[in-house]
């Protein structure tokens, strides 16, 4: 299947992971199989250079999302197409995929090798995918650590004598060694602490500007969605409900639940307490019983019958923004305000 | 009026061959019915200074070297590990970020919570029960009303009234069904349920402070607006002081009446939340402020703060935080700055506001 859009370099159509839970102990039952429908039917695409962030939170199936798209886990439906190609199902071989898509997960402490020397860490997809002597290893090595800001000093270290920081800095430069066109960035700031992961969000912008790298973003946390992203999907259990250019879609969400993700965000003014203001009912769904219909229904302030019966489509609203639900007219407006406005407190600092 | 008064306040933790100072002679005073955060990093000494409040230092390795923590006239500090017990708990509780690690797995929430009020009654009901307080335990599980722990057992076993109060106060914390959470086990309940059932278990001991450390931290945002919106609500409700121990500005902002910022085991800057964000003093609290993202890349600037936290086995001299500072002068790599108050209620530890 060929890409329609030359300029995106990942698509997604219809994607879909399910896993299996068996409720009987025999093997053969089908009575007793019962699915979680982690990703159930996402349609995203990733333009050539720009970021895409997957914002949502635990258990919607955002990085199981990330995993099937790097091939960590094979797709249940539906389609993968990089860079014109379909991958996926055996079609391209993981060598040739992962040159281009490197992954960089979210606790460097877990993601290194605490054996090995970062040169060696930071060499390894170089040695397993391009080859090529001991020499050019070590230049681009080199190369990539200088570009994380780490010195070939700090090279020869193991993870142990490296700070947090530091660490995710190795995760990153391995990421980007094999020079790779699509980096997935897996929550890569949340272990960190709030001025080491203002240094990591510089430190990507920079890598994204001289590389002309494209990443997926997979993050909870909406700040650091709204700082690095140029197209934003927010998921909820399984499904994404509004999908469009970060800047539109984080100042006027159309979608209740974006509505609801967005007041209950935190920001850092004493003078605009949102979240003691914010009315939010019940908790998310199992993925396992999903409710019929909308899945945001039972929690919903506009829900009415319809949501409980049809689920509904993603529908543009205003070009380039998309939402999935029954009542967007009522939605435009409602939320005013949000992590963009400068709290007075900025200008001081 | 102060409630809970630190002066001095150093801890030690001690190491085969080094020795690490996480907590170094912080002065901090919590006053009746006040919503304070302490703000900081991680490995700053914020929840050290939290479990010394309570006396959950591990004996083993910490060490309070010196300063006092006084609680209505009494020094903690100085208390033994059997005179605390009537304090811990009854006077001052504490919830944790991760309410499964804080619940028995194996008892049900019901008998976890009477657990709690029976043992609230034996040490407030008479003064003989408070006379020894190690056999305040006993005499719990002695008597056999109010005997609930051990083994999970039929709940006939939990008398009505206790039931009673321990439904009372699941309501205040507001879970709907009560009556059926009391029958469930913690894994049973969404991460939210049970911090609300850890503040519902610590708030029934009618305690006078609550010490919260990083009670949001393991939770979604939604959840998290759910349960800090609840403590705010809860603490005008059954009057208490909460301790709000946090790694993020912005929930500080959003709950607290003042805020401490903590940098490398000191307080930098104690101030009232307004003033905190209007006019941050200390350059470490402006530094913090300038690292939340607030906008787009293309139209923010995000200002990280240079170089990483100084090692505490062997701090540097003078100021913590001049390797790091860009106002720094000659003389905050020779003298340490002292917490003074540069304006009403606003403390600071920096030689740009005079000594």
């Amino acid at each position: 299947m060929e890409s329609e859009n030359p300029s995106n370099l990942l698509e997604t159509r219809d994607l879909k992971k399910y896993f299996l839970v068996r409720k009987s102990l025999n093997p053969f039952s089908r009575s007793g199989r019962r699915y979680v429908k982690a990703v159930d039917g996402v349609t995203i695409s990733i333009p050539r250079g720009k970021t895409v962030a997957i914002v949502g939170e635990s258990g919607c199936g955002k990085t199981t999302l990330a995993r099937t798209v790097a091939q960590l886990t094979p797709p249940t439906s539906g389609d993968i197409i990089f860079d014109g190609k379909q991958i996926g199902y055996g079609k391209t071989s993981l060598r040739e995929i992962y040159k281009n898509i490197q992954i960089v997960f979210q606790d460097p402490d877990s993601s290194l090798d605490p054996k090995r020397t970062i040169e060696d860490t930071v060499g390894e997809p170089v040695r397993g995918l391009l080859g090529g002597g001991r020499r050019a290893v070590e230049e681009r090595v080199a190369r990539s650590l200088a570009a994380v800001g780490l010195s070939g000093e700090q090279g020869r270290r193991l993870p142990r004598q490296l700070s947090g920081g530091q660490k995710q800095r190795v995760a990153i430069a391995r990421a980007i060694a094999p020079s790779p066109k699509l980096l997935i960035l897996d929550e890569p700031t949340s272990a960190l602490d709030a001025s080491v992961q203002a240094q990591i969000l510089r430190l990507l912008i920079e890598l994204q500007t001289n590389f002309g790298l494209s990443y997926m973003l997979i993050t909870h946390n909406i700040a650091v969605a709204q700082y690095l992203s140029d197209i934003v999907a927010v998921m909820y259990a399984g499904h994404v409900v509004e999908y469009g250019p970060t800047k539109r879609v984080l100042a006027a969400p159309r979608h209740p639940y974006t509505v609801t993700l967005m007041s209950a965000a935190p920001i850092a003014n004493p003078w605009k307490r949102n979240l003691l203001n914010v009315e939010i009912k019940g908790e998310v769904p199992s993925s396992i019983n999903p409710p019929p219909g909308c899945r945001f229904n039972p929690r919903c302030p506009y829900a009415e019958d319809v949501c409980t019966k049809v689920d509904p489509p993603l529908e543009e609203v205003i070009p380039g923004q998309f939402v999935a639900c029954h009542f967007k007219e009522k939605t435009a407006g409602v939320f005013s305000g949000g992590t963009a406005t400068t709290p007075p407190a900025t200008k001081a600092a | 009026m102060s409630l809970i008064t630190i002066t001095g306040l150093t801890i030690a933790y001690g190491f085969r061959d080094s020795r690490l100072i996480a907590v170094n002679s912080v002065d901090l005073e919590i006053g009746e019915k006040e919503f304070l955060a302490v703000v900081g990093e991680s490995g700053c000494g914020k929840s050290t200074l939290a479990l010394s409040m309570i006396g959950l230092l591990p004996k083993s390795v910490a060490t309070i070297v010196a300063g006092q923590i006084v609680y209505k006239g009494t020094d903690l500090v100085k208390l033994d590990n059997n005179e605390l017990r009537r304090y811990r708990g009854t006077e001052i509780a504490m919830i944790f970020q991760e309410p499964l690690t804080s619940l028995n797995p194996v008892y049900r929430v019901g008998d976890q919570m009477a657990e709690a009020i029976a043992i609230r009654e034996a040490r407030t009901g008479g003064d003989e029960a408070l006379a020894g307080s190690s056999s305040v335990m006993q005499e719990v599980h002695r008597s056999d009303e109010v005997r609930v722990s051990r083994v999970p057992r039929p709940k006939k076993r939990v008398s009505s009234e206790l039931k009673k109060e321990a439904v009372d106060a699941l309501k205040l914390v507001r879970i709907p069904d009560p009556e059926q959470v009391l029958e469930r086990y913690p894994f049973e309940l969404s991460g939210g349920m049970r911090q609300r059932v850890m503040i519902a278990m610590a708030l029934s001991q009618r305690p006078k402070l609550l010490v919260a450390d990083e009670p949001t931290t393991a939770l979604d945002v939604t959840t998290q607006a759910q349960v800090l919106k609840l403590m705010k609500e809860l603490m005008s409700e059954v009057n208490t002081s909460i301790l709000l121990i946090t790694h993020d500005l912005a929930v500080a902002s959003q709950v607290a009446d003042r805020v401490v910022v903590m940098y490398a085991a000191e307080v930098v800057e104690d101030a009232d939340v307004f003033a905190l964000f209007s006019e941050p003093l200390h350059p470490y609290t402006k530094g913090l402020l300038s690292c939340i993202p607030t906008g787009s890349k293309d139209d923010t600037k995000l200002l990280p703060i240079p170089g990483s936290v100084p090692d505490l086995v062997n701090p540097p001299v003078g100021c913590r935080y001049a390797s790091r500072c860009p106002y720094v002068m000659d003389v905050c790599r020779t003298r340490e700055p002292q917490l003074v108050e540069v304006k009403p209620k606003h403390k600071v530890a920096c030689y740009l506001y005079g000594k």
